[in-house]
Protein backbone atom coordinates (compact mmCIF):
# COMPACT_ATOMS: atom_id res chain seq x y z
CA UNK A 1 0.00 0.00 0.00
CA UNK A 2 1.06 3.38 -1.00
CA UNK A 3 0.13 6.34 1.13
CA UNK A 4 0.59 9.94 1.25
CA UNK A 5 -0.31 11.98 4.24
CA UNK A 6 -0.12 15.65 3.51
CA UNK A 7 2.85 15.18 1.37
CA UNK A 8 3.60 18.77 -0.99
CA UNK A 9 6.15 19.89 -3.25
CA UNK A 10 7.26 23.74 -3.93
CA UNK A 11 9.93 24.41 -5.86
CA UNK A 12 12.56 27.39 -5.52
CA UNK A 13 12.75 29.08 -9.30
CA UNK A 14 14.38 32.70 -9.26
CA UNK A 15 13.73 33.09 -5.40
CA UNK A 16 9.94 32.91 -5.49
CA UNK A 17 8.66 29.76 -4.42
CA UNK A 18 6.32 27.40 -6.64
CA UNK A 19 3.71 25.07 -5.22
CA UNK A 20 3.78 21.84 -7.41
CA UNK A 21 1.94 19.94 -5.66
CA UNK A 22 -0.22 21.16 -2.35
CA UNK A 23 -0.41 19.16 0.39
CA UNK A 24 -2.08 15.78 -0.55
CA UNK A 25 -3.01 12.81 0.92
CA UNK A 26 -3.31 9.30 -0.93
CA UNK A 27 -3.69 5.71 -0.47
CA UNK A 28 -3.14 2.98 -3.65
CA UNK A 29 -4.39 -0.22 -2.17
CA UNK A 30 -2.08 -3.42 -3.20
CA UNK A 31 -2.43 -4.91 -6.75
CA UNK A 32 -4.76 -2.07 -7.85
CA UNK A 33 -4.08 -0.21 -10.94
CA UNK A 34 -3.89 3.60 -9.90
CA UNK A 35 -4.25 6.03 -12.63
CA UNK A 36 -3.50 9.96 -12.21
CA UNK A 37 -4.71 12.00 -14.62
CA UNK A 38 -4.00 15.87 -15.40
CA UNK A 39 -3.23 18.54 -17.96
CA UNK A 40 0.80 19.06 -18.49
CA UNK A 41 1.92 20.99 -15.12
CA UNK A 42 -1.00 19.78 -13.24
CA UNK A 43 1.80 18.15 -10.77
CA UNK A 44 0.98 14.54 -11.54
CA UNK A 45 4.36 13.87 -12.68
CA UNK A 46 5.74 15.32 -9.84
CA UNK A 47 3.43 12.91 -7.41
CA UNK A 48 4.50 9.83 -8.97
CA UNK A 49 8.61 11.29 -8.59
CA UNK A 50 7.53 11.72 -4.99
CA UNK A 51 6.84 7.71 -4.62
CA UNK A 52 10.36 6.98 -5.39
CA UNK A 53 12.19 10.08 -4.54
CA UNK A 54 13.09 10.93 -7.49
CA UNK A 55 11.66 14.57 -6.35
CA UNK A 56 12.69 15.12 -2.83
CA UNK A 57 8.93 15.86 -0.89
CA UNK A 58 8.78 19.87 0.46
CA UNK A 59 7.01 18.20 3.28
CA UNK A 60 4.78 15.20 4.42
CA UNK A 61 5.42 11.49 4.88
CA UNK A 62 5.06 8.61 2.23
CA UNK A 63 4.77 5.45 3.06
CA UNK A 64 5.18 2.10 0.85
CA UNK A 65 3.85 -0.67 3.02
CA UNK A 66 4.99 0.39 6.40
CA UNK A 67 7.98 1.24 5.67
CA UNK A 68 8.45 5.06 5.67
CA UNK A 69 10.15 6.31 2.32
CA UNK A 70 10.65 10.01 3.59
CA UNK A 71 12.94 8.35 6.11
CA UNK A 72 14.99 6.33 4.20
CA UNK A 73 18.74 7.43 4.19
CA UNK A 74 20.45 7.08 1.01
CA UNK A 75 21.55 3.32 1.15
CA UNK A 76 17.64 2.66 2.66
CA UNK A 77 16.54 4.36 -0.57
CA UNK A 78 18.66 2.42 -3.03
CA UNK A 79 17.30 -0.35 -1.59
CA UNK A 80 13.60 0.55 -1.93
CA UNK A 81 14.31 1.64 -5.52
CA UNK A 82 15.04 -1.24 -6.35
CA UNK A 83 11.38 -2.67 -5.67
CA UNK A 84 9.84 -0.29 -7.12
CA UNK A 85 10.25 -0.37 -11.48
CA UNK A 86 9.54 2.64 -13.38
CA UNK A 87 8.78 3.14 -17.10
CA UNK A 88 9.09 6.49 -19.19
CA UNK A 89 7.43 7.99 -22.13
CA UNK A 90 10.48 8.02 -24.09
CA UNK A 91 11.85 5.24 -22.37
CA UNK A 92 15.18 6.43 -21.49
CA UNK A 93 17.07 3.23 -22.81
CA UNK A 94 20.70 2.87 -22.87
CA UNK A 95 21.48 3.30 -26.91
CA UNK A 96 24.99 1.92 -26.02
CA UNK A 97 23.68 -1.19 -24.81
CA UNK A 98 21.96 -4.46 -25.88
CA UNK A 99 18.20 -5.20 -25.34
CA UNK A 100 19.95 -7.87 -23.26
CA UNK A 101 22.01 -5.50 -21.47
CA UNK A 102 19.56 -2.59 -20.90
CA UNK A 103 17.07 -5.82 -19.39
CA UNK A 104 19.99 -7.24 -17.28
CA UNK A 105 21.22 -3.17 -16.32
CA UNK A 106 19.39 -3.03 -12.87
CA UNK A 107 20.34 -6.66 -12.11
CA UNK A 108 23.60 -5.94 -12.61
CA UNK A 109 23.89 -2.84 -10.72
CA UNK A 110 21.97 -4.45 -7.87
CA UNK A 111 24.34 -7.23 -8.21
CA UNK A 112 22.98 -9.97 -6.27
CA UNK A 113 22.47 -12.49 -8.94
CA UNK A 114 25.73 -14.37 -10.71
CA UNK A 115 25.56 -13.47 -14.63
CA UNK A 116 24.19 -17.26 -15.26
CA UNK A 117 21.16 -16.28 -13.11
CA UNK A 118 21.09 -12.72 -15.42
CA UNK A 119 21.20 -14.24 -18.35
CA UNK A 120 18.36 -16.79 -17.21
CA UNK A 121 15.87 -13.92 -15.93
CA UNK A 122 16.74 -11.41 -18.82
CA UNK A 123 15.54 -14.56 -21.17
CA UNK A 124 12.43 -14.72 -19.06
CA UNK A 125 11.63 -11.12 -18.96
CA UNK A 126 12.18 -10.93 -23.12
CA UNK A 127 10.17 -13.33 -23.36
CA UNK A 128 7.01 -12.25 -21.24
CA UNK A 129 7.10 -9.02 -23.08
CA UNK A 130 7.49 -10.85 -26.80
CA UNK A 131 11.00 -9.64 -27.46
CA UNK A 132 12.91 -12.80 -27.01
CA UNK A 133 14.07 -12.67 -30.81
CA UNK A 134 15.42 -8.83 -30.55
CA UNK A 135 18.02 -9.98 -27.42
CA UNK A 136 21.10 -8.72 -29.39
CA UNK A 137 19.88 -5.52 -30.84
CA UNK A 138 20.26 -2.19 -29.85
CA UNK A 139 17.35 -0.03 -29.21
CA UNK A 140 17.98 2.10 -32.11
CA UNK A 141 16.87 -0.78 -34.34
CA UNK A 142 13.54 -0.88 -32.35
CA UNK A 143 10.13 0.37 -32.74
CA UNK A 144 8.81 2.73 -30.50
CA UNK A 145 6.08 0.24 -29.00
CA UNK A 146 8.96 -2.48 -28.85
CA UNK A 147 11.24 0.31 -26.72
CA UNK A 148 8.28 0.50 -24.32
CA UNK A 149 8.86 -2.94 -24.07
CA UNK A 150 12.12 -3.69 -23.42
CA UNK A 151 11.42 -0.55 -20.87
CA UNK A 152 8.46 -2.59 -19.40
CA UNK A 153 11.05 -5.82 -19.06
CA UNK A 154 13.44 -3.76 -17.67
CA UNK A 155 11.15 -2.18 -14.80
CA UNK A 156 10.44 -5.79 -13.84
CA UNK A 157 13.95 -7.16 -14.14
CA UNK A 158 14.07 -7.04 -9.82
CA UNK A 159 11.29 -8.45 -9.53
CA UNK A 160 8.98 -4.82 -8.13
CA UNK A 161 6.20 -4.62 -6.31
CA UNK A 162 5.69 -1.28 -7.88
CA UNK A 163 5.43 -0.14 -11.27
CA UNK A 164 5.28 3.64 -11.63
CA UNK A 165 4.48 4.82 -15.32
CA UNK A 166 5.31 8.34 -16.56
CA UNK A 167 3.14 8.79 -19.44
CA UNK A 168 4.05 5.73 -20.60
CA UNK A 169 2.11 5.60 -24.17
CA UNK A 170 2.08 9.00 -24.50
CA UNK A 171 5.04 8.76 -27.46
CA UNK A 172 2.85 5.44 -29.27
CA UNK A 173 0.43 5.25 -31.86
CA UNK A 174 -3.00 4.37 -30.72
CA UNK A 175 -2.43 0.53 -31.75
CA UNK A 176 0.73 0.27 -30.06
CA UNK A 177 -0.49 2.23 -26.67
CA UNK A 178 -3.39 -0.43 -26.66
CA UNK A 179 -1.24 -3.46 -26.74
CA UNK A 180 1.30 -1.67 -24.29
CA UNK A 181 -1.73 -1.34 -22.04
CA UNK A 182 -2.64 -4.66 -22.57
CA UNK A 183 0.65 -6.19 -21.78
CA UNK A 184 0.26 -3.62 -18.59
CA UNK A 185 -2.95 -5.04 -17.29
CA UNK A 186 -1.36 -8.87 -17.95
CA UNK A 187 1.47 -7.80 -15.75
CA UNK A 188 -0.72 -6.39 -13.30
CA UNK A 189 -3.17 -9.52 -13.17
CA UNK A 190 -0.34 -12.12 -13.03
CA UNK A 191 2.26 -10.25 -10.83
CA UNK A 192 -0.26 -8.86 -8.66
CA UNK A 193 1.81 -5.61 -9.06
CA UNK A 194 0.81 -2.32 -8.08
CA UNK A 195 0.72 -0.09 -10.95
CA UNK A 196 0.59 3.72 -10.51
CA UNK A 197 0.17 5.31 -14.33
CA UNK A 198 0.71 9.15 -15.23
CA UNK A 199 -1.41 10.46 -18.57
CA UNK A 200 -3.36 13.07 -19.89
CA UNK A 201 -5.57 10.67 -22.41
CA UNK A 202 -8.89 9.80 -20.42
CA UNK A 203 -8.67 6.73 -22.95
CA UNK A 204 -6.01 5.06 -21.10
CA UNK A 205 -7.36 5.36 -17.93
CA UNK A 206 -10.43 3.82 -19.56
CA UNK A 207 -8.56 0.47 -20.55
CA UNK A 208 -6.71 -0.18 -17.40
CA UNK A 209 -6.94 1.84 -14.20
CA UNK A 210 -8.94 0.96 -11.08
CA UNK A 211 -8.95 3.99 -9.39
CA UNK A 212 -8.86 7.39 -10.75
CA UNK A 213 -7.58 10.77 -9.29
CA UNK A 214 -7.67 13.90 -11.26
CA UNK A 215 -5.40 16.62 -10.69
CA UNK A 216 -5.12 20.34 -11.36
CA UNK A 217 -3.01 22.72 -10.43
CA UNK A 218 -1.46 20.83 -8.13
CA UNK A 219 -4.22 19.48 -6.19
CA UNK A 220 -6.01 15.81 -6.19
CA UNK A 221 -9.71 17.70 -7.37
CA UNK A 222 -11.29 14.23 -7.80
CA UNK A 223 -10.98 10.61 -6.98
CA UNK A 224 -12.95 7.00 -7.30
CA UNK A 225 -13.65 4.36 -8.89
CA UNK A 226 -13.05 4.62 -12.75
CA UNK A 227 -16.36 3.41 -13.53
CA UNK A 228 -17.86 6.39 -11.21
CA UNK A 229 -15.81 8.86 -12.18
CA UNK A 230 -15.58 8.45 -15.74
CA UNK A 231 -19.40 7.92 -16.47
CA UNK A 232 -20.69 10.77 -13.53
CA UNK A 233 -17.81 13.22 -13.62
CA UNK A 234 -18.37 15.90 -11.26
CA UNK A 235 -15.62 18.16 -11.07
CA UNK A 236 -14.95 20.62 -14.53
CA UNK A 237 -11.61 19.40 -15.48
CA UNK A 238 -12.80 16.29 -15.15
CA UNK A 239 -16.13 16.43 -17.33
CA UNK A 240 -13.67 17.96 -20.23
CA UNK A 241 -11.09 14.68 -20.08
CA UNK A 242 -14.16 12.72 -20.07
CA UNK A 243 -15.54 14.89 -23.12
CA UNK A 244 -12.56 14.70 -24.69
CA UNK A 245 -12.09 11.13 -24.78
CA UNK A 246 -15.93 10.32 -25.81
CA UNK A 247 -15.67 13.23 -28.44
CA UNK A 248 -18.67 15.33 -27.77
CA UNK A 249 -19.05 18.58 -26.75
CA UNK A 250 -21.76 18.91 -24.44
CA UNK A 251 -23.00 22.32 -25.49
CA UNK A 252 -23.43 21.54 -29.29
CA UNK A 253 -25.67 18.66 -28.11
CA UNK A 254 -27.55 21.09 -26.20
CA UNK A 255 -28.24 23.06 -29.39
CA UNK A 256 -28.56 19.92 -31.81
CA UNK A 257 -31.52 18.64 -29.44
CA UNK A 258 -33.45 22.13 -29.05
CA UNK A 259 -35.48 21.43 -31.79
CA UNK A 260 -36.30 17.47 -30.34
CA UNK A 261 -39.36 17.02 -29.08
CA UNK A 262 -40.04 15.15 -25.33
CA UNK A 263 -38.22 14.70 -22.31
CA UNK A 264 -34.51 13.91 -22.59
CA UNK A 265 -32.38 11.72 -20.36
CA UNK A 266 -29.23 10.06 -20.17
CA UNK A 267 -29.61 6.94 -18.94
CA UNK A 268 -26.01 4.70 -17.83
CA UNK A 269 -25.73 0.87 -17.92
CA UNK A 270 -22.75 -1.06 -15.92
CA UNK A 271 -22.43 -4.27 -16.20
CA UNK A 272 -24.74 -7.06 -16.61
CA UNK A 273 -27.39 -4.62 -17.31
CA UNK A 274 -25.96 -3.51 -20.77
CA UNK A 275 -26.65 -6.19 -22.47
CA UNK A 276 -29.97 -6.60 -20.92
CA UNK A 277 -33.15 -5.95 -22.99
CA UNK A 278 -34.71 -3.19 -21.15
CA UNK A 279 -35.51 -0.35 -23.44
CA UNK A 280 -37.50 -2.47 -25.69
CA UNK A 281 -39.86 -3.91 -22.30
CA UNK A 282 -40.37 -0.34 -20.50
CA UNK A 283 -41.14 0.71 -23.89
CA UNK A 284 -43.71 -1.96 -24.57
CA UNK A 285 -44.89 -2.38 -20.69
CA UNK A 286 -45.29 1.70 -20.26
CA UNK A 287 -46.69 2.83 -24.14
CA UNK A 288 -43.63 5.41 -24.40
CA UNK A 289 -41.95 6.20 -27.40
CA UNK A 290 -38.21 6.72 -27.54
CA UNK A 291 -35.67 7.59 -30.64
CA UNK A 292 -31.67 7.35 -29.49
CA UNK A 293 -30.03 11.08 -29.90
CA UNK A 294 -26.78 9.81 -28.92
CA UNK A 295 -24.71 6.72 -26.83
CA UNK A 296 -22.15 4.45 -27.02
CA UNK A 297 -21.36 1.03 -25.93
CA UNK A 298 -17.44 0.49 -24.20
CA UNK A 299 -15.95 -1.16 -21.82
CA UNK A 300 -14.00 -0.24 -18.47
CA UNK A 301 -11.10 -2.46 -17.85
CA UNK A 302 -13.62 -5.53 -17.99
CA UNK A 303 -16.65 -3.82 -17.20
CA UNK A 304 -19.22 -3.25 -19.76
CA UNK A 305 -21.30 -0.23 -20.32
CA UNK A 306 -23.98 1.61 -22.00
CA UNK A 307 -24.55 4.93 -21.96
CA UNK A 308 -27.38 6.42 -24.48
CA UNK A 309 -29.14 9.56 -24.69
CA UNK A 310 -33.00 9.25 -25.14
CA UNK A 311 -35.63 11.74 -26.48
CA UNK A 312 -39.14 10.13 -24.68
CA UNK A 313 -42.44 10.99 -26.08
CA UNK A 314 -46.05 9.99 -25.24
CA UNK A 315 -47.27 7.28 -22.66
CA UNK A 316 -46.96 6.94 -19.11
CA UNK A 317 -43.68 8.48 -18.79
CA UNK A 318 -43.43 8.62 -14.55
CA UNK A 319 -43.88 4.71 -14.50
CA UNK A 320 -41.22 4.36 -17.03
CA UNK A 321 -38.69 6.74 -15.61
CA UNK A 322 -39.14 4.35 -12.58
CA UNK A 323 -38.58 1.54 -14.32
CA UNK A 324 -35.33 2.63 -15.38
CA UNK A 325 -33.97 3.17 -12.33
CA UNK A 326 -35.61 -0.04 -10.44
CA UNK A 327 -33.67 -1.85 -12.79
CA UNK A 328 -30.16 -0.89 -11.73
CA UNK A 329 -30.09 1.82 -14.56
CA UNK A 330 -28.34 5.33 -13.89
CA UNK A 331 -30.83 7.81 -14.97
CA UNK A 332 -30.16 11.24 -14.95
CA UNK A 333 -33.44 14.08 -16.70
CA UNK A 334 -31.23 16.56 -19.38
CA UNK A 335 -35.09 18.15 -19.95
CA UNK B 1 60.26 14.93 -63.39
CA UNK B 2 64.12 14.48 -63.05
CA UNK B 3 63.54 18.25 -61.16
CA UNK B 4 61.01 16.85 -58.98
CA UNK B 5 63.10 14.11 -57.72
CA UNK B 6 66.16 16.28 -57.56
CA UNK B 7 64.42 18.75 -55.26
CA UNK B 8 64.21 16.01 -52.66
CA UNK B 9 67.54 14.67 -53.47
CA UNK B 10 69.53 15.89 -50.68
CA UNK B 11 67.20 14.78 -47.93
CA UNK B 12 68.50 12.95 -44.88
CA UNK B 13 65.55 10.82 -44.68
CA UNK B 14 66.96 8.89 -41.75
CA UNK B 15 66.61 12.21 -39.95
CA UNK B 16 63.09 12.21 -41.41
CA UNK B 17 61.93 9.34 -39.98
CA UNK B 18 63.52 9.74 -36.25
CA UNK B 19 61.97 13.28 -36.45
CA UNK B 20 58.43 11.59 -37.10
CA UNK B 21 58.96 8.51 -34.67
CA UNK B 22 59.99 11.53 -31.98
CA UNK B 23 56.11 13.33 -33.09
CA UNK B 24 54.39 10.17 -32.50
CA UNK B 25 56.07 9.42 -29.46
CA UNK B 26 55.28 13.14 -28.06
CA UNK B 27 52.06 12.40 -29.81
CA UNK B 28 50.55 9.26 -27.81
CA UNK B 29 52.78 9.75 -24.60
CA UNK B 30 51.00 13.05 -24.44
CA UNK B 31 47.32 11.68 -25.76
CA UNK B 32 47.73 8.86 -22.86
CA UNK B 33 48.51 11.47 -19.82
CA UNK B 34 46.02 14.05 -21.08
CA UNK B 35 43.07 11.29 -21.52
CA UNK B 36 44.09 10.21 -17.93
CA UNK B 37 44.08 13.26 -16.11
CA UNK B 38 41.35 15.03 -18.84
CA UNK B 39 38.83 11.96 -18.31
CA UNK B 40 38.17 12.45 -14.91
CA UNK B 41 38.51 16.35 -14.44
CA UNK B 42 35.43 16.29 -17.71
CA UNK B 43 33.31 14.14 -15.16
CA UNK B 44 34.06 16.16 -11.94
CA UNK B 45 32.94 19.94 -14.61
CA UNK B 46 30.08 17.78 -15.37
CA UNK B 47 28.89 16.63 -11.94
CA UNK B 48 29.61 20.01 -10.46
CA UNK B 49 27.99 22.30 -12.69
CA UNK B 50 24.39 23.59 -12.10
CA UNK B 51 21.69 21.24 -12.04
CA UNK B 52 23.78 18.15 -12.09
CA UNK B 53 24.19 15.24 -9.93
CA UNK B 54 26.51 16.78 -7.77
CA UNK B 55 25.92 20.34 -8.03
CA UNK B 56 28.73 22.57 -5.91
CA UNK B 57 28.42 25.77 -7.14
CA UNK B 58 31.90 27.11 -5.78
CA UNK B 59 34.18 24.17 -6.71
CA UNK B 60 32.53 24.21 -10.20
CA UNK B 61 33.25 28.16 -10.49
CA UNK B 62 37.02 27.53 -9.15
CA UNK B 63 37.75 24.45 -12.05
CA UNK B 64 36.03 26.29 -14.76
CA UNK B 65 38.26 29.13 -13.52
CA UNK B 66 41.50 26.80 -13.59
CA UNK B 67 40.31 25.64 -17.19
CA UNK B 68 39.71 28.84 -18.65
CA UNK B 69 42.94 30.27 -17.61
CA UNK B 70 45.34 27.16 -18.91
CA UNK B 71 43.44 27.51 -22.61
CA UNK B 72 43.36 31.25 -22.34
CA UNK B 73 47.99 30.56 -22.92
CA UNK B 74 49.05 30.22 -25.85
CA UNK B 75 50.59 26.56 -25.96
CA UNK B 76 54.27 28.34 -27.54
CA UNK B 77 53.60 30.85 -23.90
CA UNK B 78 53.36 27.70 -22.00
CA UNK B 79 55.97 25.79 -23.29
CA UNK B 80 58.29 28.41 -22.07
CA UNK B 81 56.55 29.44 -19.15
CA UNK B 82 56.31 25.83 -17.60
CA UNK B 83 60.18 25.04 -18.25
CA UNK B 84 61.16 25.05 -14.75
CA UNK B 85 58.31 23.31 -13.94
CA UNK B 86 59.06 20.44 -16.48
CA UNK B 87 62.41 20.21 -15.16
CA UNK B 88 61.32 19.30 -11.81
CA UNK B 89 58.98 16.80 -13.21
CA UNK B 90 60.87 15.06 -15.90
CA UNK B 91 64.60 15.45 -14.08
CA UNK B 92 65.93 16.50 -17.29
CA UNK B 93 69.08 18.26 -16.84
CA UNK B 94 69.12 21.50 -19.11
CA UNK B 95 71.95 23.52 -19.73
CA UNK B 96 70.91 25.55 -22.33
CA UNK B 97 67.24 26.35 -20.51
CA UNK B 98 65.74 26.32 -23.98
CA UNK B 99 66.30 22.54 -25.09
CA UNK B 100 63.33 20.25 -23.93
CA UNK B 101 64.36 16.82 -25.63
CA UNK B 102 61.31 14.54 -26.43
CA UNK B 103 60.37 13.23 -22.96
CA UNK B 104 60.60 17.46 -21.61
CA UNK B 105 58.19 17.84 -24.09
CA UNK B 106 55.21 15.46 -22.30
CA UNK B 107 54.67 17.52 -19.48
CA UNK B 108 53.82 21.58 -21.18
CA UNK B 109 51.78 19.21 -23.97
CA UNK B 110 49.41 17.67 -21.29
CA UNK B 111 48.72 20.26 -19.40
CA UNK B 112 48.04 22.32 -22.31
CA UNK B 113 45.69 19.50 -23.85
CA UNK B 114 43.75 18.36 -20.84
CA UNK B 115 41.79 21.66 -20.05
CA UNK B 116 41.02 21.66 -23.19
CA UNK B 117 39.74 17.74 -23.50
CA UNK B 118 38.49 18.03 -20.06
CA UNK B 119 36.07 20.75 -21.77
CA UNK B 120 34.89 17.95 -24.55
CA UNK B 121 34.29 15.73 -22.18
CA UNK B 122 31.90 17.84 -20.36
CA UNK B 123 30.10 18.22 -23.13
CA UNK B 124 29.83 15.17 -24.48
CA UNK B 125 28.48 14.49 -21.07
CA UNK B 126 25.95 17.13 -20.77
CA UNK B 127 24.92 15.55 -24.71
CA UNK B 128 23.07 12.25 -22.72
CA UNK B 129 19.83 12.77 -22.56
CA UNK B 130 18.75 13.37 -18.95
CA UNK B 131 15.84 10.92 -18.74
CA UNK B 132 18.81 7.95 -18.93
CA UNK B 133 20.22 9.54 -15.07
CA UNK B 134 16.61 9.56 -14.41
CA UNK B 135 16.05 6.02 -15.33
CA UNK B 136 19.41 4.80 -13.78
CA UNK B 137 18.63 6.58 -10.62
CA UNK B 138 15.30 5.10 -10.45
CA UNK B 139 16.92 1.49 -10.38
CA UNK B 140 18.69 2.40 -7.39
CA UNK B 141 22.08 2.96 -8.95
CA UNK B 142 25.07 4.99 -6.71
CA UNK B 143 26.27 8.33 -8.07
CA UNK B 144 29.40 6.05 -9.24
CA UNK B 145 27.18 3.45 -11.19
CA UNK B 146 25.21 5.79 -12.84
CA UNK B 147 29.16 7.41 -13.89
CA UNK B 148 30.65 4.38 -15.08
CA UNK B 149 27.35 2.26 -16.21
CA UNK B 150 25.53 4.73 -18.19
CA UNK B 151 26.75 7.79 -18.20
CA UNK B 152 30.22 7.16 -19.70
CA UNK B 153 28.78 4.12 -22.06
CA UNK B 154 26.29 7.15 -23.08
CA UNK B 155 28.61 9.55 -23.86
CA UNK B 156 31.46 7.05 -25.81
CA UNK B 157 30.86 8.18 -28.92
CA UNK B 158 31.59 12.18 -27.80
CA UNK B 159 34.80 10.79 -25.69
CA UNK B 160 36.24 9.34 -29.14
CA UNK B 161 35.49 12.38 -30.68
CA UNK B 162 36.71 14.23 -28.11
CA UNK B 163 39.92 12.17 -27.94
CA UNK B 164 40.46 12.74 -32.05
CA UNK B 165 39.82 15.99 -31.77
CA UNK B 166 42.41 16.55 -28.86
CA UNK B 167 45.24 14.24 -30.38
CA UNK B 168 45.30 16.41 -33.92
CA UNK B 169 45.42 19.23 -31.70
CA UNK B 170 48.56 17.68 -29.52
CA UNK B 171 49.56 17.11 -33.28
CA UNK B 172 50.13 20.91 -33.75
CA UNK B 173 51.25 21.46 -30.57
CA UNK B 174 54.05 18.89 -31.14
CA UNK B 175 55.14 20.73 -34.08
CA UNK B 176 55.65 24.35 -31.69
CA UNK B 177 57.40 21.86 -29.08
CA UNK B 178 59.79 21.87 -31.58
CA UNK B 179 60.55 25.84 -31.22
CA UNK B 180 62.06 25.22 -27.99
CA UNK B 181 64.33 22.13 -29.05
CA UNK B 182 61.61 19.62 -28.28
CA UNK B 183 62.89 17.56 -31.70
CA UNK B 184 59.77 15.99 -33.79
CA UNK B 185 59.04 17.16 -37.10
CA UNK B 186 58.19 20.83 -36.22
CA UNK B 187 61.34 20.45 -35.06
CA UNK B 188 63.13 19.43 -38.13
CA UNK B 189 61.04 21.95 -40.33
CA UNK B 190 62.42 24.99 -37.98
CA UNK B 191 65.85 23.99 -37.76
CA UNK B 192 66.45 22.97 -41.97
CA UNK B 193 63.11 24.27 -43.47
CA UNK B 194 63.01 27.44 -42.05
CA UNK B 195 66.52 28.20 -40.62
CA UNK B 196 68.34 26.72 -43.60
CA UNK B 197 66.12 27.16 -45.93
CA UNK B 198 65.97 23.71 -47.12
CA UNK B 199 62.73 23.85 -48.83
CA UNK B 200 62.39 20.53 -49.65
CA UNK B 201 62.48 18.85 -45.76
CA UNK B 202 59.89 21.73 -44.81
CA UNK B 203 58.02 20.22 -47.35
CA UNK B 204 58.21 16.54 -46.33
CA UNK B 205 57.93 17.80 -42.87
CA UNK B 206 54.63 19.14 -43.57
CA UNK B 207 53.14 16.48 -45.95
CA UNK B 208 53.89 13.73 -42.67
CA UNK B 209 51.60 16.06 -40.31
CA UNK B 210 49.39 15.93 -42.79
CA UNK B 211 48.77 12.19 -43.84
CA UNK B 212 49.44 11.82 -39.75
CA UNK B 213 46.45 14.09 -39.16
CA UNK B 214 43.99 12.37 -41.83
CA UNK B 215 44.89 8.65 -40.27
CA UNK B 216 43.95 10.29 -36.63
CA UNK B 217 41.04 11.50 -37.93
CA UNK B 218 39.71 8.30 -40.19
CA UNK B 219 40.48 6.16 -37.41
CA UNK B 220 38.88 8.35 -34.71
CA UNK B 221 35.78 8.86 -37.27
CA UNK B 222 35.53 5.17 -37.67
CA UNK B 223 35.55 4.52 -33.49
CA UNK B 224 32.39 7.04 -33.12
CA UNK B 225 30.81 5.43 -35.78
CA UNK B 226 31.44 2.08 -34.79
CA UNK B 227 30.23 3.05 -30.63
CA UNK B 228 27.40 5.05 -31.87
CA UNK B 229 24.64 2.20 -32.42
CA UNK B 230 22.09 4.49 -33.70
Amino acid sequence: MIEFQNVHKTYRVAGKDIPALHPTSLRVENGQVFGLIGHSGAGKSTLLRLINRLEEPSGGQITVDGEEVTALDANGLRRFRQQVGMIFQHFNLLASKTVADNVALPLTLAGELSRKDINLRVAELLARVGLSDHAKKYPAQLSGGQKQRVGIARALATKPKILLCDEATSALDPQTTASVLQLLAEINRELKLTIVLITHEMDVIRRVCDQVAVMDAGVIVEQGSVADVFLHPQHPTTKRFVQEAEQVDEGEQRDDFAHVPGRIVRLTFQGDATYAPLLGTVARETGVDYSILAGRIDRIKDIPYGQLTLAVTGGDMEAAFARFTAADVHMEVLR
Amino acid sequence: MDLFLNFFADIDWSEIWLATGDTMTMLFGSLFFTVVLGLPLGVLLFLTSPRQLFEQKGLYAFLSLVVNMLRSLPFIILLIVMLPLTKLITGIYMDEATTLGVAGAIPPLVIGATPFFARLVETALREVDRGIIEATQSMGASTRQIITSALLPEARPGIFAAITVTAITLVSYTAMAGVVGAGGLGDLAIRFGYQRFQDNVMVVTVVMLMILVQILQTVGDKLVVHFSRK
